[in-house]
């Protein structure tokens, strides 16, 4: 029978979110063309997640060893190599995250499978698959085919399928033996580092004002930043104002940073990519400001407004104050 | 420590105004300006600060026409010793695989100890391409790298994790690094600096000169391929505010006050 493997991720004793993402959508094309769904586990004391994964799959294929208490490229391509090699799945399910871009290029290139990444779109055309991915951070999508024959691989962004409730699955478990020896690698884990903690936990706050690409430079935050003191809001931030040294770490907001659920965010010259848009589409309502009327950020907000920061933000600055006196 | 990087020049889009070209397939690029991928400005700060510190040289490496050459002399302004360009008409339509393939076959040519790629490129975001690289060469790599400390023959990256988490490995050398956006600060490059390196050759290499035959490389070489392109669906979308500036704060301090955004 056909059959359809997701790799289930994991850290620290947690299924993470694009593992029920990938399931759900591996499910719903492995029902489509009449295959079987697996989950394969890799890991050392995850009996606990084996069971979780159980009603969300006809098999779950678990492999223990102590050499797979932490994820590490190499260890996860021999292993990798070993089932689908054995199993020929006609399709492997691998999140775009920081651990699926670390290993599946890898993977792929090893067992000489086909590989399509960061996928937002994927369905079954016959014997192969059609996908959906962004280009350009977003701006446009694209179709895109296989040109070569299966077993195909492909990883998923996180956060780009629903999760869909349905009956359970047999779940039969399936330990296979771990192909590891204690061979060294060129590759060792040492540590977890823990992000910094800030000064401000803005997952705390009520009012978020980020800001983005759009503030062009240092000297310009104090404009926003008078800004969200008049609303007693806090300052947050996308990416590029982090990598910039702009804003410490602690103030970015998206799949890298926080997630933030704040009953207001506004938005300043972030375009909205979806790194960004990850951490903040749980905000109770966002107010997105952004010269470009295309902007991404402004399918995600309630309300938008298409202007120039430094012209607008002063002016809501001086009437918000204003207004707030007459209040 | 002799290090290469592998550079692209891409369209900048952040900021633009972007539509679909007349063949369905890309962009058009008519107006956009170009420059170095971002990810890669931070992967030749990253060799130049190693090189600076520890020694050795740096080569930058690209695939494409000779619009390419402007994104690798700002390179060797900023401080790289050498660039090749990797150019043949076989390569066009080359996915992350086939790009990673090219890529390899002229390093194989050049002594190195460290590889350094941006993560990502800007235009098509693959992800892929150093991964696969080190994997064609059989030398191991880390992804996703937000610090680098050199070792004896061995260095210590950070990687970034989700939600500000990073992860600790120690690596031999040769390796491939791929370089996260915010591990250093780009130097700015005068164009004064750009003019002293303007007459430094550029050496070329096509698909003779790599060890490869045409129909390995390009669309013919490649896993996937691009069907059409199109703008996102956008979804129900913001009511949009318009008016004077005043009546547009007016109406955003009635938002405010109404979803408790005013403290």
């Amino acid at each position: 029978m056909k059959e359809i493997i997701v790799l289930a991720e994991h850290r620290r004793g947690e299924l993470r979110d694009v593992t029920w993402e990938m399931l759900s959508k591996g499910r719903q094309l492995a029902e489509s063309i009449g295959a079987e769904i697996g989950v394969a586990l890799l890991g050392k004391g995850v009996n606990q997640l084996a069971e979780a994964l159980k009603p969300k799959a006809h098999k779950v294929f678990l492999i223990e060893d102590e050499r797979l208490e932490v994820y590490n490229s190499e260890t996860y391509e021999k292993v990798l190599t070993q089932l689908i090699t054995e199993r020929k799945p006609l399709l492997t399910l691998i999140g775009h995250t920081a651990m699926g871009m670390d290993f599946a290029p890898g993977l792929a290139a090893h067992l000489k499978m086909p590989l399509a990444t960061d996928c937002i779109g994927i369905e079954a055309t016959g014997e192969a698959f059609s996908l959906t991915r962004q280009l350009y951070g977003g701006k446009v999508n694209a179709t895109v085919s296989f040109l070569k024959k299966g077993p195909y691989m492909v990883t998923l962004r996180s956060g780009a399928f629903p999760v869909l409730e349905k009956e359970a699955l047999p779940g039969e478990m399936v330990k296979l033996p771990s192909p590891l020896t204690d061979e060294g690698l060129a590759r060792r884990f040492l540590q977890y580092v823990e992000a910094a903690i800030g000064e401000v936990d803005i997952t705390q706050a009520d009012i978020l004002v980020s800001i983005g690409r759009g503030i062009k430079e240092a000297e310009n935050i104090p404009i926003v930043k008078e800004f969200a003191d008049a609303i007693g809001g806090t300052l947050s931030c996308s990416r590029p104002v982090v990598d910039k040294k702009w804003l410490p770490k602690d103030r970015q907001v998206g799949t890298s940073g926080k997630t933030v659920k704040p009953k207001v965010y506004i938005a300043i010259g972030i375009s909205g990519a979806f790194q960004h848009v990850a951490g903040m589409k749980g905000a109770g309502t966002v107010i997105a400001i952004n010269k470009d009327p295309k902007a991404p950020i402004f399918s995600v907000a309630q309300y938008g407004i298409v202007a120039d920061l430094f012209k607008i933000v002063p002016v809501l600055k001086n009437k918000i104050k204003e207004f707030k006196q007459k209040s | 420590m002799n290090i290469i990087v592998c550079i692209k020049r891409v369209p900048e889009t952040a900021d633009a105004d972007v539509s679909i070209g007349k063949s369905g397939k890309d962009i058009d690029k008519s107006g956009l300006a170009f420059d170095l991928n971002e990810w890669d400005s931070y992967a030749i700060e990253e060799a130049i600060l190693l090189k600076e510190k520890l020694g050795g040289t740096v080569t930058v490496l690209s695939i494409g026409g000779e619009d390419s050459n402007e994104s690798l002399r700002k390179c060797l302004a900023m401080g790289a010793e050498d660039a090749i360009r990797l150019t043949d008409p076989a390569f066009d339509g080359s996915d992350g695989f086939v790009t990673a393939k090219i890529l390899a076959e002229a390093i194989r040519k050049i002594p190195y100890d460290l590889i350094l790629t941006g993560t990502q490129a800007e235009d098509d975001g693959y992800g892929q391409v150093g991964v696969v690289l080190a994997e064609l060469l059989g030398i191991p790599h880390a992804a996703l790298v937000t610090r680098l400390e050199a070792q004896d023959k061995k260095v210590k990256v950070h990687r970034e994790l989700e939600g500000g988490l990073e992860e600790v490995y120690e690596i031999d050398l040769p390796a491939v690094l791929t370089i996260q956006t915010g591990i250093n600060e780009p130097r700015y490059v005068s164009i004064m600096g750009i003019r002293k390196v303007a007459k430094k050759e550029i050496k070329t290499f096509g698909v003779s000169d790599l060890n490869l035959k045409a129909e390995e490389v390009g669309l013919s070489g490649s896993d996937i391929q691009l069907e059409k392109i199109f703008l996102p669906p956008v979804g129900e979308g913001a009511e949009m505010l318009e008016g004077k500036p005043e009546e547009v704060a007016l109406k955003v301090f009635d938002i405010l006050k109404d979803k408790g955004g005013l403290a």
